[in-house]
């Protein structure tokens, strides 16, 4: 059997940036929501916050330890299996690479270390202080990788260079490279994207406590912060998707048109399909169901002027339009169930009734899945979309591998990757599931104990003979030594 | 100095932070498995716990500034060692995953495997760096289109493979420095003892190795007689490595410590002499090899980057230094730790 190092490559970079890629958003949404709720704590000296904060930061640390581990394999992966594709955009990506490492990798595993072990090492306010500047150092990466990323969709403040015949793109403006055409508008979007699903795991988490009828008033206060949070960002999503849209339509006319499978321009304003089975041989969609004109409206707001479809694309130009298709209008759909979900529940907050309704709670606990599932497929339409291109329109993804790396050698690099990422998935949801059974620790009121330091040592002594050694981590923490 | 050494230098520094730092880090991880009690593995872990991660960003970042500043290096070099690369993310992965979960469940098998993973990711991320200097003062087939031209089994051979325990016993004896200023009691007697042992097979290592590349690499020693201040550092090499035996004799785990550290920066301070001006040394012809000049950035990019790096890192040196001060002193194990 011929093994095709094109499609191999390709597979592994998906499977380790699509499992990489369940840590981050996480992470960067409830860095946010750690911050705000150690500032309520020290603005309100209310306890509850503080446990929030701290059972929260747990989950946090987990989540952010597979983020590394699984992060390290994307930076070493560009060049071990994209060796040309680096040697082409290594001076552009340079600069955006050494700001992420040096302004925000440092900032958030520096400063995680006081948050997760230094609780009681440092001053509730510096404390605070190290909380921001995780969550901080969290947005920071995100707003490097994406402008990277973006690079490749829209290049921009570039020019290319030939060196012994070989090309490669140099940097002429860094401001226009890090303001290219689409990476703003993108980086509100994974960011809208994370919080979303910071959103709804918090909400998830709490409503299960709330029907268990454990934690209420931690759960509570939870569910309420994320609510708020969940809706705005669902709203906002959906605004800022439209512009986004837009901009794509212009800058990536390919890709819209394979994301809405709109396969003939037309002579008049272009339909929107709902649903259906784009067919890339035939150029058309099978048992679709379409709005006349609305995708024209949507990109030129008039019902006139027709959208560029993928006739005016030349074939090898076409990204696959089934797989954009559907990845597009599953985000879009599960966008619009965010925004029903979180005005149901916010409606039902107002009028006071949220927590006798049950049903909603379920919906909540079970639709955990669902913002992950979405920020995924978003990410398999933009990256999807852009093919054949690694970078758009400068250079072709089957022209960007590794020249000294065989298909064997891939091959078992992926099941390697593929055996351990499963074992470390499996995992993962175990040792969340049991953060989330345990749940957060009471409130300890630790102003009212003058001997703390005392107390410490007897517990420490106790524990070293005792049982919560050899039972430590959550199964310690239940036993209190004050 | 121009950019592109400059950055040659930048890379060096990054490199020799990453040693001395996750160095211990790592040692600690080697040595894991020599104590059996669960309270004395929980220590160990709970040594480097807060810390080893923001050491390994010192890797990432290396990473990423040979990426930017050097796309040709990074490319061959990555591509080159596939399969050790696999294998050094494999060894990554389990070591930061088996601190993170090994205390989270108190059942034995659970804990064993951890255990086990965290020492063997240590060991095997280890010696899979020695392999990589051992190859880099070696030379590596590359041919004149900056490909690599061997494979695998190309880079294993005598002399990486020496560099690697080399490496191997290196960390172990950072490592027990480290742990002896983190441990007490009949923990720390134990660890003293090892601090000798380790030492001793370091230093057979060290001198076989030394002699090996003495006789047997001429790459590591043409730079010496063009910069003879180079010497100076030898001098200072043989200071550092002569005055771990005299700390621990003595007991002074922090003398013992700051000369492992500096052993380090002078044995990556050897490589990096080695090398100059190149990265990469073609064995197949001279002319081939990787240099700061041939697969660098432009002058634009390596002035942007270097403006960053000037504005970033006295912060990050700064704040890495108080979180190292927050985090000074004995293990304590509490309800925050691993």
């Amino acid at each position: 059997m011929e093994l095709d190092l094109l499609a191999l490559s390709r597979l592994q970079f998906a499977l380790t940036i699509m499992f990489h890629y369940l840590f981050p958003p996480l992470t960067i949404g409830l860095g946010g929501l750690m911050v705000s709720l150690e500032y309520l704590f020290l603005r309100t000296k209310d306890q509850e916050y503080e446990m929030a904060a701290k059972f929260w930061t747990r989950i946090f640390a987990v989540n952010f330890a597979m983020g590394v581990a699984t992060g390290i394999v994307m930076e070493f992966q560009f060049g071990t299996n994209w060796a040309t594709y680096s040697r082409f955009v290594g001076d552009v990506f340079g600069s955006a690479l050494a700001a992420e490492g040096i302004f925000a990798f440092f900032l958030e595993s520096g400063f995680l270390a006081v948050v997760v072990f230094g609780w009681d090492r440092v001053k509730p306010g510096t404390h605070f202080f190290a909380t921001c500047m995780v969550a901080m150092g969290a947005v920071f990466s995100s707003i490097w990788i994406v402008v990277a990323n973006s690079w490749q969709q829209t290049p921009a403040g570039f020019k290319l260079v030939s060196h012994n015949g070989v090309m490669r793109a140099e940097i002429t403006d860094f401001w226009a490279m890090l303001f290219n055409p689409s990476s703003v508008h993108r980086l509100a979007h994974v960011l809208i994207g994370c919080y979303i699903l910071a959103a709804f795991f918090v909400m998830s988490i709490s409503a299960y406590y709330l029907l268990k009828n454990r934690h209420v008033n931690f759960a509570r206060k939870s569910f309420t912060s994320a609510l708020v949070l969940g809706t705005v960002m669902s709203l906002l999503a959906l605004v800022q998707g439209d512009v986004q849209t837009r901009k794509v339509a212009t800058t990536q006319p390919a890709k819209l048109a394979a994301m809405e499978a709109h396969f003939e321009t037309g002579t008049n304003g272009s339909p929107l399909h709902l649903f259906g089975l784009p067919d890339e041989t035939e150029g058309r969609v099978k048992y679709g169901i379409a709005i006349p004109r609305l995708l024209s409206f949507m990109v030129h707001g008039n019902l006139r002027e027709p959208v560029h479809g993928l006739d005016k694309i030349s074939r090898e130009n076409w990204p696959p339009v089934a797989a954009t298709f559907y990845s597009f209008h599953v985000m879009v759909g599960l966008g619009m169930l965010f925004i029903v979900m979180t005005l149901v529940a916010s409606f039902y907050r107002w009028r006071g009734t949220l927590w006798h309704k049950r049903w909603l709670l379920w919906g909540f606990v079970l639709a955990i899945p669902l913002p992950y599932i979405a920020n995924q497929v978003g990410w398999v339409t933009a990256e999807v979309g852009r093919q054949p291109w690694i970078v758009y329109g400068l250079l072709r993804t089957k022209d960007a591998l590794s020249k000294s790396v065989t298909a064997e050698q891939t091959l078992t690099s992926i099941i390697l990757f593929g055996i351990i990422y499963a074992l470390l998935f499996a995992v993962w949801l175990y040792v969340l599931n049991d953060k989330i059974h345990h749940g957060p620790d009471p409130a300890q009121p630790h102003a009212e104990t003058p001997a703390g330091s005392l107390a410490d040592v007897a517990g420490l002594r106790a524990g070293a003979g005792g049982a919560s050694l050899t039972m430590p981590g959550d199964a310690a923490d239940s036993e209190k030594p004050h | 100095m121009d950019l592109n050494l400059f950055w040659f230098a930048l890379l060096g520094i990054l490199l020799a932070g990453y040693a001395i730092l996750d160095g211990f880090d790592l040692g600690v991880g080697i040595l894991h498995l020599f104590v059996r009690k669960d309270e004395e593995r929980r220590i160990f872990m709970n040594s480097i716990g807060p810390i080893w991660d923001g050491n390994e960003v010192w890797l990432v970042t290396f990473g990423g500034a040979m990426f930017a500043a050097f796309p040709d290096v990074y490319a061959t070099v990555f591509s080159g060692f596939y399969t050790a690369f696999m294998l050094l993310l494999f060894a990554l992965i389990f070591r930061a995953v088996s601190m993170e979960f090994r205390s989270k469940r108190p059942a034995a098998g659970w804990r064993h495997f951890w255990d086990g993973s965290f020492a063997a990711g240590s060991t095997l991320a280890t010696f899979l760096f020695g392999v990589a200097v051992g190859n880099a003062m070696q030379g590596m087939p590359i041919g004149p289109d900056k490909e690599f031209q061997g494979t695998t089994m190309d880079l294993l051979r005598p002399y990486p493979l020496l560099v690697g325990m080399l490496a191997v016993a290196t960390f172990a004896m950072h490592g027990a420095n480290f742990l002896h200023l983190k441990t007490e009691g009949d923990l720390q007697k134990r660890v003293h003892h090892w601090q000798w042992r380790c030492f001793g097979i370091f230093l057979v290592l060290y001198l076989f190795t030394t002699a090996y590349t003495l006789v047997e690499i001429p790459l590591a020693t043409r730079n010496f007689g063009r910069h003879p201040w180079v010497w100076l550092v030898v001098l200072l090499n043989f200071l550092a490595i002569a005055n771990i035996p005299r700390a621990i004799f003595q007991g002074r785990g922090t003398y013992a410590f700051v000369s492992s550290c500096a052993t380090i920066a002078a044995l990556t301070f050897f490589v990096g002499v080695a090398l100059f001006p190149e990265l990469v040394h073609s064995s197949l012809n001279p002319a081939w090899s990787l240099d700061a000049y041939n697969a660098a950035s432009s002058q634009k990019t390596l002035g942007i980057m270097r403006n960053i790096a000037f504005m970033g890192l006295p912060f990050v040196l700064t704040y890495s230094a108080a979180i190292f001060w927050v985090f000074r002193g004995k293990v304590k194990l509490g309800k925050f730790s691993y």
